[in-house]
Protein backbone atom coordinates (compact mmCIF):
# COMPACT_ATOMS: atom_id res chain seq x y z
CA UNK A 1 0.00 0.00 0.00
CA UNK A 2 2.95 2.31 0.41
CA UNK A 3 3.60 2.93 -2.68
CA UNK A 4 0.07 3.47 -3.87
CA UNK A 5 -0.63 7.15 -3.25
CA UNK A 6 2.77 7.61 -5.44
CA UNK A 7 2.18 5.64 -7.79
CA UNK A 8 -1.38 6.51 -8.31
CA UNK A 9 -0.84 10.40 -8.75
CA UNK A 10 2.35 9.97 -10.85
CA UNK A 11 -0.07 7.43 -12.88
CA UNK A 12 -2.77 9.57 -13.57
CA UNK A 13 -0.65 12.85 -14.07
CA UNK A 14 1.62 10.88 -16.47
CA UNK A 15 -1.69 9.66 -18.56
CA UNK A 16 -3.13 13.06 -19.23
CA UNK A 17 0.34 14.00 -21.01
CA UNK A 18 1.17 10.35 -23.00
CA UNK A 19 -2.80 10.50 -23.89
CA UNK A 20 -1.93 13.99 -26.19
CA UNK A 21 1.68 12.23 -27.55
CA UNK A 22 -0.95 9.84 -28.24
CA UNK A 23 -3.45 11.16 -30.79
CA UNK A 24 -0.19 12.53 -33.04
CA UNK A 25 1.62 9.39 -33.13
CA UNK A 26 -0.75 6.60 -33.34
CA UNK A 27 -0.69 6.67 -36.96
CA UNK A 28 3.59 5.62 -36.67
CA UNK A 29 2.97 3.09 -34.43
CA UNK A 30 1.05 0.46 -36.23
CA UNK A 31 3.79 -1.60 -35.63
CA UNK A 32 2.88 -1.32 -31.75
CA UNK A 33 0.07 -3.02 -31.51
CA UNK A 34 -1.23 -6.83 -31.78
CA UNK A 35 -3.67 -8.40 -34.43
CA UNK A 36 -7.45 -7.44 -33.13
CA UNK A 37 -7.94 -11.01 -32.22
CA UNK A 38 -5.28 -10.79 -29.33
CA UNK A 39 -6.46 -7.33 -28.38
CA UNK A 40 -9.72 -8.35 -27.61
CA UNK A 41 -8.67 -11.94 -26.00
CA UNK A 42 -6.70 -9.77 -24.13
CA UNK A 43 -9.21 -7.29 -23.30
CA UNK A 44 -12.31 -9.83 -22.50
CA UNK A 45 -9.92 -11.44 -19.90
CA UNK A 46 -8.95 -8.78 -18.34
CA UNK A 47 -12.74 -7.80 -18.24
CA UNK A 48 -14.10 -11.14 -16.69
CA UNK A 49 -10.82 -11.02 -14.41
CA UNK A 50 -11.74 -7.69 -12.69
CA UNK A 51 -15.61 -8.09 -13.18
CA UNK A 52 -15.28 -11.92 -11.50
CA UNK A 53 -13.33 -10.78 -8.59
CA UNK A 54 -13.66 -7.20 -8.30
CA UNK A 55 -17.35 -6.55 -9.45
CA UNK A 56 -19.25 -9.13 -7.93
CA UNK A 57 -18.43 -9.12 -4.74
CA UNK A 58 -19.26 -5.79 -4.53
CA UNK A 59 -22.58 -5.90 -6.01
CA UNK A 60 -23.12 -9.12 -3.79
CA UNK A 61 -22.66 -6.44 -0.43
CA UNK A 62 -25.43 -4.45 -1.75
CA UNK A 63 -27.35 -7.60 -2.79
CA UNK A 64 -27.23 -9.02 0.42
CA UNK A 65 -28.08 -5.90 2.71
CA UNK A 66 -31.71 -5.46 0.69
CA UNK A 67 -32.05 -8.98 0.00
CA UNK A 68 -35.19 -8.49 2.34
CA UNK A 69 -35.98 -5.15 1.38
CA UNK A 70 -35.47 -1.65 2.36
CA UNK A 71 -37.49 -1.84 5.56
CA UNK A 72 -35.36 -4.40 7.19
CA UNK A 73 -32.11 -3.29 5.78
CA UNK A 74 -33.17 0.66 7.65
CA UNK A 75 -33.98 -1.45 10.53
CA UNK A 76 -30.91 -3.67 10.76
CA UNK A 77 -29.19 0.13 10.41
CA UNK A 78 -31.15 1.42 13.95
CA UNK A 79 -30.34 -1.11 15.69
CA UNK A 80 -28.84 0.11 18.92
CA UNK A 81 -25.62 -2.17 18.69
CA UNK A 82 -24.99 -0.74 15.29
CA UNK A 83 -25.40 2.51 16.19
CA UNK A 84 -23.07 2.31 18.63
CA UNK A 85 -20.69 0.71 16.53
CA UNK A 86 -20.96 3.26 13.87
CA UNK A 87 -20.71 6.17 16.75
CA UNK A 88 -17.28 4.24 17.62
CA UNK A 89 -15.95 4.15 14.26
CA UNK A 90 -16.53 7.73 13.60
CA UNK A 91 -14.75 8.69 17.03
CA UNK A 92 -11.57 6.00 16.73
CA UNK A 93 -11.37 7.76 13.14
CA UNK A 94 -11.51 11.16 14.65
CA UNK A 95 -8.80 10.46 16.94
CA UNK A 96 -6.12 8.59 14.41
CA UNK A 97 -6.78 10.91 11.96
CA UNK A 98 -6.51 13.99 13.39
CA UNK A 99 -2.77 12.79 15.67
CA UNK A 100 -1.61 11.53 11.97
CA UNK A 101 -2.96 14.69 10.42
CA UNK A 102 -0.81 16.88 12.73
CA UNK A 103 2.28 14.20 12.38
CA UNK A 104 2.14 13.89 9.12
CA UNK A 105 2.31 17.83 8.60
CA UNK A 106 5.39 18.05 11.29
CA UNK A 107 7.14 14.93 9.93
CA UNK A 108 6.97 15.95 6.26
CA UNK A 109 8.18 19.62 6.95
CA UNK A 110 11.47 18.08 8.82
CA UNK A 111 11.91 15.86 5.32
CA UNK A 112 11.01 17.47 2.72
CA UNK A 113 12.36 21.21 3.56
CA UNK A 114 16.03 20.00 5.28
CA UNK A 115 18.74 17.72 4.21
CA UNK A 116 20.13 15.76 6.27
CA UNK A 117 21.55 11.96 5.98
CA UNK A 118 18.93 9.29 7.03
CA UNK A 119 16.36 10.32 5.40
CA UNK A 120 15.75 7.04 3.18
CA UNK A 121 16.02 5.46 6.52
CA UNK A 122 13.72 7.32 8.43
CA UNK A 123 11.23 7.14 5.60
CA UNK A 124 11.14 3.62 5.58
CA UNK A 125 10.78 3.59 9.12
CA UNK A 126 7.71 6.19 8.60
CA UNK A 127 6.46 3.21 6.39
CA UNK A 128 6.70 -0.06 8.83
CA UNK A 129 3.28 -0.49 9.59
CA UNK A 130 2.35 -1.16 6.21
CA UNK A 131 4.19 -3.67 5.76
CA UNK A 132 3.50 -5.41 9.04
CA UNK A 133 0.18 -7.87 9.42
CA UNK A 134 -2.53 -5.92 10.64
CA UNK A 135 -2.80 -8.75 13.67
CA UNK A 136 0.87 -8.28 14.62
CA UNK A 137 -0.19 -4.44 14.64
CA UNK A 138 -2.54 -5.25 17.46
CA UNK A 139 -0.66 -7.98 18.92
CA UNK A 140 2.27 -4.65 19.67
CA UNK A 141 -0.29 -3.27 21.93
CA UNK A 142 -1.54 -6.31 23.85
CA UNK A 143 1.86 -7.33 24.32
CA UNK A 144 2.52 -3.72 26.06
CA UNK A 145 -0.87 -3.04 28.22
CA UNK A 146 -2.42 -6.34 28.15
CA UNK A 147 -2.58 -8.29 31.68
CA UNK A 148 0.92 -9.98 30.83
CA UNK A 149 2.27 -7.09 29.11
CA UNK A 150 5.41 -4.81 30.24
CA UNK A 151 2.91 -2.10 31.05
CA UNK A 152 -0.08 -4.02 32.51
CA UNK A 153 0.45 -4.57 35.99
CA UNK A 154 1.25 -1.00 36.33
CA UNK A 155 -2.21 0.04 34.49
CA UNK A 156 -4.51 -2.01 36.57
CA UNK A 157 -2.60 -0.76 39.88
CA UNK A 158 -3.48 2.99 38.31
CA UNK A 159 -6.63 1.65 36.97
CA UNK A 160 -6.17 2.91 33.79
CA UNK A 161 -7.86 1.33 30.89
CA UNK A 162 -6.22 0.75 27.60
CA UNK A 163 -6.97 -2.69 26.28
CA UNK A 164 -10.55 -3.76 25.00
CA UNK A 165 -11.24 0.40 25.62
CA UNK A 166 -11.36 3.26 22.99
CA UNK A 167 -7.69 3.71 23.77
CA UNK A 168 -6.69 0.70 22.58
CA UNK A 169 -8.97 0.48 19.92
CA UNK A 170 -7.53 4.09 18.71
CA UNK A 171 -3.80 3.55 19.45
CA UNK A 172 -3.93 0.08 17.10
CA UNK A 173 -6.10 2.34 14.48
CA UNK A 174 -3.04 5.00 14.80
CA UNK A 175 -0.60 2.43 13.61
CA UNK A 176 -2.19 1.05 11.01
CA UNK A 177 -2.59 4.30 9.45
CA UNK A 178 0.57 6.30 10.66
CA UNK A 179 2.26 6.68 6.66
CA UNK A 180 -1.09 7.57 5.00
CA UNK A 181 -0.75 11.51 5.88
CA UNK A 182 3.09 11.74 6.01
CA UNK A 183 3.58 10.14 2.34
CA UNK A 184 1.52 12.19 0.84
CA UNK A 185 2.83 15.12 2.05
CA UNK A 186 6.80 14.09 1.68
CA UNK A 187 6.99 13.92 -2.44
CA UNK A 188 4.66 17.19 -2.45
CA UNK A 189 6.17 19.40 -0.04
CA UNK A 190 9.60 18.20 -1.88
CA UNK A 191 8.33 19.20 -5.08
CA UNK A 192 7.54 22.43 -4.00
CA UNK A 193 10.95 23.87 -2.35
CA UNK A 194 11.69 26.15 0.06
CA UNK A 195 12.04 29.05 -2.18
CA UNK A 196 8.48 30.79 -1.48
CA UNK A 197 9.31 30.01 2.44
CA UNK A 198 12.68 31.32 2.14
CA UNK A 199 11.15 34.55 0.82
CA UNK A 200 8.77 34.99 3.43
CA UNK A 201 10.78 34.34 6.30
CA UNK A 202 13.39 37.00 4.31
CA UNK A 203 10.56 39.64 4.67
CA UNK A 204 9.59 39.14 8.48
CA UNK A 205 7.31 36.20 8.40
CA UNK A 206 7.43 33.85 11.41
CA UNK A 207 7.95 30.43 11.51
CA UNK A 208 4.33 29.30 12.23
CA UNK A 209 2.87 32.07 9.97
CA UNK A 210 5.05 31.32 7.05
CA UNK A 211 3.67 27.79 7.88
CA UNK A 212 0.12 28.94 7.81
CA UNK A 213 0.18 31.73 4.99
CA UNK A 214 2.65 29.89 2.38
CA UNK A 215 3.32 26.41 2.92
CA UNK A 216 0.30 25.28 4.10
CA UNK A 217 -2.22 26.85 1.05
CA UNK A 218 0.21 25.06 -1.15
CA UNK A 219 -0.27 21.62 0.04
CA UNK A 220 -4.22 21.92 1.11
CA UNK A 221 -5.27 19.28 -1.30
CA UNK A 222 -2.42 16.82 -0.39
CA UNK A 223 -3.60 17.37 3.49
CA UNK A 224 -6.96 16.27 2.29
CA UNK A 225 -5.74 13.27 -0.08
CA UNK A 226 -3.55 11.94 2.69
CA UNK A 227 -6.36 12.18 5.38
CA UNK A 228 -9.17 10.83 3.23
CA UNK A 229 -7.17 7.66 2.52
CA UNK A 230 -6.38 7.77 6.33
CA UNK A 231 -9.50 7.92 6.85
CA UNK A 232 -10.62 5.08 4.74
CA UNK A 233 -8.31 2.87 6.49
CA UNK A 234 -8.93 3.79 10.16
CA UNK A 235 -12.87 2.88 9.45
CA UNK A 236 -12.47 0.04 7.67
CA UNK A 237 -9.59 -1.31 9.78
CA UNK A 238 -10.20 -4.74 10.81
CA UNK A 239 -7.16 -7.21 11.87
CA UNK A 240 -5.79 -4.84 14.22
CA UNK A 241 -8.59 -3.81 16.00
CA UNK A 242 -10.07 -6.89 16.40
CA UNK A 243 -7.08 -8.18 18.42
CA UNK A 244 -7.13 -5.12 21.11
CA UNK A 245 -10.80 -4.65 20.58
CA UNK A 246 -12.13 -7.35 23.31
CA UNK A 247 -15.29 -7.62 21.66
CA UNK A 248 -17.30 -6.20 24.06
CA UNK A 249 -21.07 -5.66 22.84
CA UNK A 250 -22.31 -1.81 22.50
CA UNK A 251 -18.56 -0.69 23.52
CA UNK A 252 -15.97 -2.04 21.87
CA UNK A 253 -17.34 -3.48 18.52
CA UNK A 254 -16.68 -1.00 15.46
CA UNK A 255 -18.43 -1.01 12.47
CA UNK A 256 -16.29 -4.07 10.85
CA UNK A 257 -16.32 -5.63 14.13
CA UNK A 258 -19.71 -5.97 14.15
CA UNK A 259 -20.09 -7.12 10.66
CA UNK A 260 -17.97 -10.06 11.47
CA UNK A 261 -20.45 -11.01 14.70
CA UNK A 262 -23.42 -11.00 12.94
CA UNK A 263 -22.40 -12.69 10.37
CA UNK A 264 -21.21 -15.63 12.51
CA UNK A 265 -24.33 -15.23 14.39
CA UNK A 266 -25.78 -16.12 10.26
CA UNK A 267 -27.59 -12.33 10.45
CA UNK A 268 -26.86 -12.33 7.01
CA UNK A 269 -28.98 -8.95 6.00
CA UNK A 270 -27.78 -6.67 9.43
CA UNK A 271 -23.64 -8.31 8.71
CA UNK A 272 -24.47 -7.22 5.07
CA UNK A 273 -26.61 -3.63 5.73
CA UNK A 274 -23.40 -2.73 7.94
CA UNK A 275 -21.03 -3.82 5.05
CA UNK A 276 -22.67 -1.95 2.54
CA UNK A 277 -22.39 1.40 4.85
CA UNK A 278 -18.43 0.90 4.26
CA UNK A 279 -18.53 -0.01 0.77
CA UNK A 280 -20.32 2.92 0.20
CA UNK A 281 -17.23 4.92 2.01
CA UNK A 282 -14.86 2.76 0.28
CA UNK A 283 -16.41 4.05 -3.31
CA UNK A 284 -16.50 7.53 -1.94
CA UNK A 285 -13.37 7.39 -1.34
CA UNK A 286 -12.15 6.20 -4.47
CA UNK A 287 -14.36 8.88 -6.10
CA UNK A 288 -13.07 11.89 -4.06
CA UNK A 289 -9.71 10.31 -4.27
CA UNK A 290 -9.76 10.68 -8.28
CA UNK A 291 -11.34 14.29 -8.15
CA UNK A 292 -8.04 15.26 -5.77
CA UNK A 293 -6.02 13.86 -8.00
CA UNK A 294 -7.43 15.65 -11.09
CA UNK A 295 -6.44 18.75 -8.70
CA UNK A 296 -2.99 18.04 -7.85
CA UNK A 297 -2.37 17.21 -11.14
CA UNK A 298 -3.82 20.64 -12.48
CA UNK A 299 -1.71 22.59 -9.53
CA UNK A 300 1.24 20.78 -10.91
CA UNK A 301 0.51 21.76 -14.69
CA UNK A 302 0.03 24.85 -13.56
CA UNK A 303 2.87 25.22 -11.48
CA UNK A 304 5.47 24.18 -14.54
CA UNK A 305 4.02 27.31 -16.84
CA UNK B 1 21.13 12.64 16.85
CA UNK B 2 20.80 16.04 15.88
CA UNK B 3 24.55 16.00 15.85
CA UNK B 4 24.93 13.82 13.04
CA UNK B 5 22.18 16.15 10.48
CA UNK B 6 23.49 18.40 8.90
CA UNK B 7 21.13 21.53 8.28
CA UNK B 8 21.58 23.30 4.95
CA UNK B 9 18.53 25.61 4.83
CA UNK B 10 17.83 28.78 6.26
CA UNK B 11 14.01 28.19 7.18
CA UNK B 12 13.18 27.60 11.29
CA UNK B 13 11.41 24.41 13.36
CA UNK B 14 14.15 21.91 12.17
CA UNK B 15 14.97 20.75 15.63
CA UNK B 16 11.42 21.26 16.89
CA UNK B 17 9.88 19.24 13.99
CA UNK B 18 12.43 16.50 13.63
CA UNK B 19 12.13 15.55 17.45
CA UNK B 20 8.56 15.28 17.51
CA UNK B 21 8.08 13.47 14.11
CA UNK B 22 11.02 10.77 16.04
CA UNK B 23 9.62 11.16 19.02
CA UNK B 24 6.24 10.13 17.96
CA UNK B 25 7.36 7.56 15.46
CA UNK B 26 9.08 5.76 18.72
CA UNK B 27 5.94 6.14 20.64
CA UNK B 28 3.46 4.91 18.01
CA UNK B 29 5.58 2.15 15.62
CA UNK B 30 9.11 1.94 16.82
CA UNK B 31 8.82 1.31 20.81
CA UNK B 32 5.75 -1.15 20.14
CA UNK B 33 7.52 -3.04 17.49
CA UNK B 34 10.83 -3.24 19.85
CA UNK B 35 8.55 -4.91 22.71
CA UNK B 36 7.59 -7.78 20.12
CA UNK B 37 11.21 -8.55 19.51
CA UNK B 38 11.98 -7.99 23.60
CA UNK B 39 9.01 -10.61 24.42
CA UNK B 40 11.17 -13.03 21.69
CA UNK B 41 14.46 -12.42 23.72
CA UNK B 42 12.47 -13.89 26.50
CA UNK B 43 12.56 -17.39 24.68
CA UNK B 44 15.50 -19.63 24.49
CA UNK B 45 16.33 -20.30 20.91
CA UNK B 46 15.03 -24.34 21.49
CA UNK B 47 11.51 -22.71 22.96
CA UNK B 48 11.23 -20.39 19.89
CA UNK B 49 12.42 -23.50 17.64
CA UNK B 50 10.10 -25.83 19.15
CA UNK B 51 6.86 -23.54 18.51
CA UNK B 52 7.92 -22.41 15.20
CA UNK B 53 8.29 -26.08 14.25
CA UNK B 54 5.62 -27.16 16.21
CA UNK B 55 3.15 -29.21 13.39
CA UNK B 56 0.60 -26.09 13.90
CA UNK B 57 2.71 -23.40 13.49
CA UNK B 58 5.11 -24.91 10.55
CA UNK B 59 1.23 -25.78 8.55
CA UNK B 60 -0.15 -22.65 9.37
CA UNK B 61 2.64 -20.95 7.79
CA UNK B 62 2.91 -23.12 5.02
CA UNK B 63 -0.65 -22.66 4.39
CA UNK B 64 -0.15 -18.49 4.15
CA UNK B 65 3.35 -18.56 2.52
CA UNK B 66 2.46 -21.19 -0.01
CA UNK B 67 -1.02 -19.76 -1.00
CA UNK B 68 -0.23 -16.16 -0.63
CA UNK B 69 3.22 -16.89 -3.36
CA UNK B 70 0.51 -18.95 -5.30
CA UNK B 71 -1.80 -15.96 -5.55
CA UNK B 72 1.11 -13.67 -6.30
CA UNK B 73 1.97 -15.14 -9.27
CA UNK B 74 -1.39 -15.14 -10.47
CA UNK B 75 -1.66 -11.39 -9.65
CA UNK B 76 1.27 -11.23 -11.87
CA UNK B 77 0.35 -12.77 -14.77
CA UNK B 78 -3.63 -11.33 -14.79
CA UNK B 79 -2.39 -7.70 -13.22
CA UNK B 80 -0.17 -7.86 -16.76
CA UNK B 81 -3.01 -8.69 -19.18
CA UNK B 82 -5.26 -6.21 -17.15
CA UNK B 83 -2.47 -3.45 -17.21
CA UNK B 84 -1.69 -4.28 -21.12
CA UNK B 85 -5.37 -4.04 -21.63
CA UNK B 86 -5.79 -0.55 -19.73
CA UNK B 87 -2.89 1.13 -20.74
CA UNK B 88 -2.52 -0.39 -24.33
CA UNK B 89 -6.09 -0.47 -26.20
CA UNK B 90 -8.90 1.77 -26.30
CA UNK B 91 -12.43 0.22 -25.02
CA UNK B 92 -15.84 1.57 -23.97
CA UNK B 93 -15.61 1.26 -20.26
CA UNK B 94 -11.70 1.66 -19.90
CA UNK B 95 -11.60 3.91 -17.16
CA UNK B 96 -14.02 2.48 -15.13
CA UNK B 97 -12.48 -0.55 -15.45
CA UNK B 98 -8.91 1.56 -14.30
CA UNK B 99 -10.78 2.77 -11.11
CA UNK B 100 -12.12 -0.51 -10.37
CA UNK B 101 -8.50 -2.20 -9.59
CA UNK B 102 -8.60 0.12 -6.68
CA UNK B 103 -11.32 -1.13 -5.09
CA UNK B 104 -9.80 -4.03 -3.40
CA UNK B 105 -7.61 -1.35 -1.23
CA UNK B 106 -10.24 0.51 -0.62
CA UNK B 107 -13.15 -1.59 0.85
CA UNK B 108 -12.43 -2.53 4.27
CA UNK B 109 -11.15 -6.27 4.76
CA UNK B 110 -14.16 -7.96 6.90
CA UNK B 111 -16.42 -6.41 4.03
CA UNK B 112 -14.31 -8.44 1.16
CA UNK B 113 -14.54 -10.91 3.53
CA UNK B 114 -18.15 -11.88 3.93
CA UNK B 115 -18.69 -10.47 0.29
CA UNK B 116 -16.49 -13.28 -1.35
CA UNK B 117 -17.68 -16.00 1.19
CA UNK B 118 -21.36 -15.45 0.06
CA UNK B 119 -20.35 -15.58 -3.48
CA UNK B 120 -18.60 -18.39 -3.20
CA UNK B 121 -20.48 -20.68 -0.73
CA UNK B 122 -22.10 -23.52 -1.92
CA UNK B 123 -25.18 -21.64 -2.57
CA UNK B 124 -23.07 -18.57 -3.33
CA UNK B 125 -23.84 -16.86 -7.45
CA UNK B 126 -20.23 -18.62 -7.95
CA UNK B 127 -20.42 -21.15 -5.72
CA UNK B 128 -23.20 -23.12 -6.91
CA UNK B 129 -22.07 -23.36 -10.14
CA UNK B 130 -18.83 -24.53 -8.81
CA UNK B 131 -19.99 -26.63 -6.78
CA UNK B 132 -22.13 -28.31 -9.74
CA UNK B 133 -18.72 -29.47 -11.77
CA UNK B 134 -17.20 -30.19 -8.23
CA UNK B 135 -15.13 -27.60 -7.15
CA UNK B 136 -15.88 -26.30 -3.92
CA UNK B 137 -14.03 -23.19 -2.78
CA UNK B 138 -15.24 -21.80 0.51
CA UNK B 139 -13.95 -23.17 3.79
CA UNK B 140 -11.07 -24.83 1.93
CA UNK B 141 -7.54 -23.59 1.22
CA UNK B 142 -8.90 -22.72 -2.46
CA UNK B 143 -11.27 -19.94 -0.44
CA UNK B 144 -8.17 -18.57 0.88
CA UNK B 145 -6.14 -18.56 -2.39
CA UNK B 146 -9.22 -16.58 -3.74
CA UNK B 147 -9.02 -14.04 -0.87
CA UNK B 148 -5.46 -13.70 -1.63
CA UNK B 149 -5.99 -13.26 -5.07
CA UNK B 150 -8.90 -10.44 -4.61
CA UNK B 151 -6.43 -8.18 -2.34
CA UNK B 152 -3.16 -8.38 -4.34
CA UNK B 153 -5.20 -7.51 -7.79
CA UNK B 154 -3.77 -3.84 -7.53
CA UNK B 155 -0.33 -4.58 -7.02
CA UNK B 156 1.07 -5.68 -9.81
CA UNK B 157 -1.37 -3.69 -12.08
CA UNK B 158 -0.33 -0.09 -9.98
CA UNK B 159 3.58 -0.43 -9.91
CA UNK B 160 3.67 -1.48 -13.70
CA UNK B 161 1.16 0.75 -14.77
CA UNK B 162 3.48 3.89 -14.46
CA UNK B 163 6.43 1.86 -16.19
CA UNK B 164 4.48 0.52 -19.82
CA UNK B 165 2.93 4.32 -20.38
CA UNK B 166 6.82 5.54 -20.06
CA UNK B 167 7.87 3.07 -21.93
CA UNK B 168 9.74 4.67 -25.17
CA UNK B 169 7.81 3.19 -28.38
CA UNK B 170 10.67 3.72 -30.12
CA UNK B 171 12.59 0.64 -28.94
CA UNK B 172 9.47 -1.34 -30.05
CA UNK B 173 9.28 0.40 -33.64
CA UNK B 174 13.14 -0.29 -33.67
CA UNK B 175 12.60 -3.99 -32.71
CA UNK B 176 9.93 -4.45 -35.37
CA UNK B 177 11.64 -2.56 -38.10
CA UNK B 178 14.62 -4.76 -37.49
CA UNK B 179 12.39 -7.62 -38.15
CA UNK B 180 11.36 -9.17 -35.03
CA UNK B 181 7.81 -10.33 -34.86
CA UNK B 182 5.36 -8.94 -32.42
CA UNK B 183 5.59 -12.05 -30.14
CA UNK B 184 9.34 -11.58 -30.23
CA UNK B 185 9.29 -7.85 -29.41
CA UNK B 186 6.70 -8.48 -26.74
CA UNK B 187 8.94 -11.05 -25.17
CA UNK B 188 12.11 -9.55 -25.39
CA UNK B 189 12.04 -6.43 -25.81
CA UNK B 190 9.23 -5.33 -23.54
CA UNK B 191 8.84 -7.65 -20.97
CA UNK B 192 12.44 -7.54 -19.81
CA UNK B 193 11.96 -4.00 -19.45
CA UNK B 194 9.21 -4.36 -17.30
CA UNK B 195 10.84 -7.04 -15.15
CA UNK B 196 11.65 -4.62 -12.23
CA UNK B 197 8.48 -3.43 -11.50
CA UNK B 198 6.40 -6.95 -12.24
CA UNK B 199 8.63 -8.39 -9.72
CA UNK B 200 8.17 -5.08 -7.27
CA UNK B 201 4.42 -5.83 -7.65
CA UNK B 202 4.85 -9.87 -7.25
CA UNK B 203 6.55 -9.04 -3.67
CA UNK B 204 3.97 -6.36 -2.81
CA UNK B 205 0.97 -8.60 -3.22
CA UNK B 206 2.64 -11.48 -1.72
CA UNK B 207 3.44 -9.42 1.64
CA UNK B 208 0.04 -8.21 1.36
CA UNK B 209 -1.46 -11.87 1.06
CA UNK B 210 0.85 -13.45 3.80
CA UNK B 211 -0.14 -11.03 6.60
CA UNK B 212 -3.54 -10.75 5.55
CA UNK B 213 -6.43 -11.98 7.90
CA UNK B 214 -9.69 -10.27 7.59
CA UNK B 215 -10.69 -10.98 4.10
CA UNK B 216 -9.59 -14.41 4.78
CA UNK B 217 -10.65 -16.12 7.45
CA UNK B 218 -13.98 -15.52 6.93
CA UNK B 219 -13.90 -17.90 3.45
CA UNK B 220 -10.82 -19.98 5.20
CA UNK B 221 -12.72 -22.70 7.19
CA UNK B 222 -10.12 -22.02 9.36
CA UNK B 223 -9.55 -25.65 9.88
CA UNK B 224 -5.99 -26.24 11.74
CA UNK B 225 -3.64 -27.92 9.83
CA UNK B 226 -5.63 -27.36 6.76
CA UNK B 227 -7.21 -24.30 6.16
CA UNK B 228 -5.59 -21.98 9.15
CA UNK B 229 -3.75 -19.07 7.96
CA UNK B 230 -0.67 -17.95 10.36
CA UNK B 231 -2.32 -14.75 11.22
CA UNK B 232 -5.20 -16.47 12.67
CA UNK B 233 -3.64 -18.54 14.56
CA UNK B 234 -1.55 -15.30 16.40
CA UNK B 235 -5.23 -14.43 17.17
CA UNK B 236 -5.29 -18.02 18.51
CA UNK B 237 -2.75 -17.92 20.47
CA UNK B 238 -3.44 -14.71 21.80
CA UNK B 239 -6.49 -15.53 23.24
CA UNK B 240 -5.41 -18.33 24.86
CA UNK B 241 -2.49 -15.56 26.72
CA UNK B 242 -0.30 -18.49 24.82
CA UNK B 243 1.81 -15.10 24.41
CA UNK B 244 5.01 -16.82 23.71
CA UNK B 245 3.65 -18.87 20.84
CA UNK B 246 2.13 -15.75 19.35
CA UNK B 247 5.30 -14.04 19.43
CA UNK B 248 7.42 -16.89 17.76
CA UNK B 249 4.90 -16.62 15.24
CA UNK B 250 4.47 -13.32 14.99
CA UNK B 251 8.49 -12.80 14.69
CA UNK B 252 8.53 -15.16 11.75
CA UNK B 253 6.42 -12.79 9.74
CA UNK B 254 7.98 -9.70 10.55
CA UNK B 255 11.31 -11.35 9.45
CA UNK B 256 9.52 -12.33 6.40
CA UNK B 257 7.87 -8.94 6.09
CA UNK B 258 11.65 -6.75 6.63
CA UNK B 259 12.80 -9.07 3.64
CA UNK B 260 10.28 -7.77 1.44
CA UNK B 261 11.25 -4.66 2.13
CA UNK B 262 14.60 -4.87 1.46
CA UNK B 263 14.10 -6.64 -2.05
CA UNK B 264 11.32 -4.36 -3.17
CA UNK B 265 14.01 -1.41 -2.08
CA UNK B 266 16.75 -3.37 -3.96
CA UNK B 267 14.31 -3.59 -7.07
CA UNK B 268 13.59 0.08 -6.92
CA UNK B 269 17.14 0.81 -7.46
CA UNK B 270 17.42 -1.53 -9.89
CA UNK B 271 14.47 0.01 -11.98
CA UNK B 272 16.34 3.56 -11.50
CA UNK B 273 19.35 2.72 -13.21
CA UNK B 274 17.72 0.91 -16.27
CA UNK B 275 15.63 3.62 -16.57
CA UNK B 276 16.98 6.32 -18.89
CA UNK B 277 17.64 9.79 -17.35
CA UNK B 278 13.91 11.97 -17.86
Amino acid sequence: MSIEMTLQRERSRRSVASSDAGTSARAAAQVRTEPSTVRIAIIATAMIFLGVFVVLPLVMVFAQAFSRGMTAYLAALAEPEALSAIRLTLLVALISVSLNMVFGLVAAWAIAKFKFSGKTILITLIDLPFSVSPVISGMVFVLLFGAQGYFGSWLQSHDIQILFAVPGIALATTFVTFPFVARALIPLMQEQGTQEEEAAISLGASGLQTFFRVTLPNIKWGVLYGVLLCNARAMGEFGAVSVVSGHIRGETNTMPLVVEILYNEYQFVAAFAIASLLAMLALITLIAKALLERHLDEGKLSDDH
Amino acid sequence: MSAILTRRSTLPGFPLTMGLTLTWLSVIVLIPLAGLFLKTLELSPDQLWAIVASRRTLNALKISFGLAFAAACVNLVMGTIVVWALVRYRFPGRRLFDAIVDIPFALPTAVAGVALTALFAEKGWLGAPLAAVGIKVAFTPLGIFVAMVFIGIPFVVRTVQPVLIDLDPEIEEAAASLGASRWHTITRVILPSLLPALLTGLALAFARAVGEYGSVIFIAGNLPNVSEIAPLLIVIRLSEFRYADATAIALVMLIVSFLIIFVVNRLQRWAHRRAPAP
